[in-house]
């Protein structure tokens, strides 16, 4: 069998397609038609943010004082540095490498792993501090010093975005984790060689999408209160 | 390469947040945020070497999505513009600054 056949009689080729490019193409455009019903669904979020950010907007810094930027900040890198690793497992796919495939799958589920413990020891820190907005929201001392001059009420609107903003995107993550998890089991068989590897890339431009939301997440809810 | 750059940026944007630009630390924030986007759109997600056809909905989505954020926002900044007739003061709800 030539090196086109066997391409034309690959496993993963689906019959209602005449070659592996075109199902490439195919995935990848139902993909990106996807992640902009994500971009919709994410913008209702940033949209109501922008909105009440400049209605309350010193309430919306003094909360942002009680977010940890350097664990901002760190989590930040880990998700990029996630990023760098997903691209590479989707690169190896291509070359049909299965080796490096796996090997950078599970390298970008470990840093999916530490962006997802980072993000809990966060949220338990604003137990801690008593502002999670509903479940204990009670914020006293030094907290409440932070936020008083916005007034605590908003405040607790700008805890909800937070909690809602990032709590979504972690539950993208969670959803993220468990494709990857299946790409390692599939890419371990070797299915993703001689051309096909479609699912690696379906799954690589998703979590990059991910990536992307936490790029603008970072800046809206860490950094706008300034901290000079 | 391009990784690099990232985490660049990631360090610039954490350290201008320590700078006081008055409002334009929340514009360089958002610019920086932008290109780091671009960068990953464009080679992480291959988008540089995309078909048109990709091109196409990525730009349409996010047209999109300016239409959410424009229009709403224009709602709202506009509303105290022109006050409304005394009559609908006892049900208007309260301006906004």
């Amino acid at each position: 069998m030539t090196e086109t056949e066997a391409r034309a009689h690959h496993p993963g080729l689906a019959h209602q397609f005449q070659d592996l490019e075109q199902q490439q193409e195919t995935d990848t455009l139902g993909i990106w038609i996807f992640l902009v019903t994500e971009i919709m669904f994410f913008g209702g979020l940033f949209a109501a943010y922008a909105i009440y950010r400049w209605l309350y907007f010193a309430a919306f810094e003094g909360g942002s004082h009680i977010l940890d930027i350097k664990l901002g900040a760190a989590n930040t890198m880990v998700l990029l540095a996630s990023s760098l690793t997903m691209a590479l497992s989707v690169r190896s796919a291509q070359t049909g490498n299965r080796r490096s495939t796996v090997m950078f799958l599970v390298a970008t589920m470990i840093l999916g792993s530490i962006f997802l413990v980072i993000k809990g020891v966060e949220y338990n820190q604003k137990f801690e501090e008593h502002v999670v907005p509903t479940l204990d929201w009670a914020p006293q001392g030094e907290t409440l010093a932070k936020i008083a001059p916005g007034g605590v009420g908003h405040a607790e609107m700008y805890f909800i975005f937070y909690f809602a903003m990032t709590g979504l995107h972690a539950i993208h993550m969670i959803i993220g984790m468990g494709l990857l998890l299946w790409l390692v089991l599939r890419a371990r068989k070797g299915t993703f060689t001689g051309g096909y590897f479609g699912p690696v890339e379906v799954v690589g431009l998703y979590w990059h999408f991910v990536d992307i939301v936490w790029i603008f997440l970072f800046p809206l809810l860490y950094l706008i209160g300034g901290r000079y | 390469m391009v990784f690099l750059g990232l985490i660049g940026l990631t360090a610039l944007t954490t350290g201008v947040a320590f700078i006081d630009l008055g409002p334009f630390n929340t514009v360089v924030a958002l610019a920086i945020a932008f290109c780091k986007m671009l960068l990953v759109l464009l080679f992480f997600m291959g988008l540089k070497y995309s078909s048109g056809i990709m091109r196409t909905v990525v730009i349409a989505g996010f047209f999109w999505l300016a239409l959410l954020m424009g229009l709403t926002m224009g709602d709202y900044r506009t509303r105290s513009w022109s006050p409304a007739p005394d009559s609908w003061s006892a049900t208007a709800p309260p301006t906004h600054p």
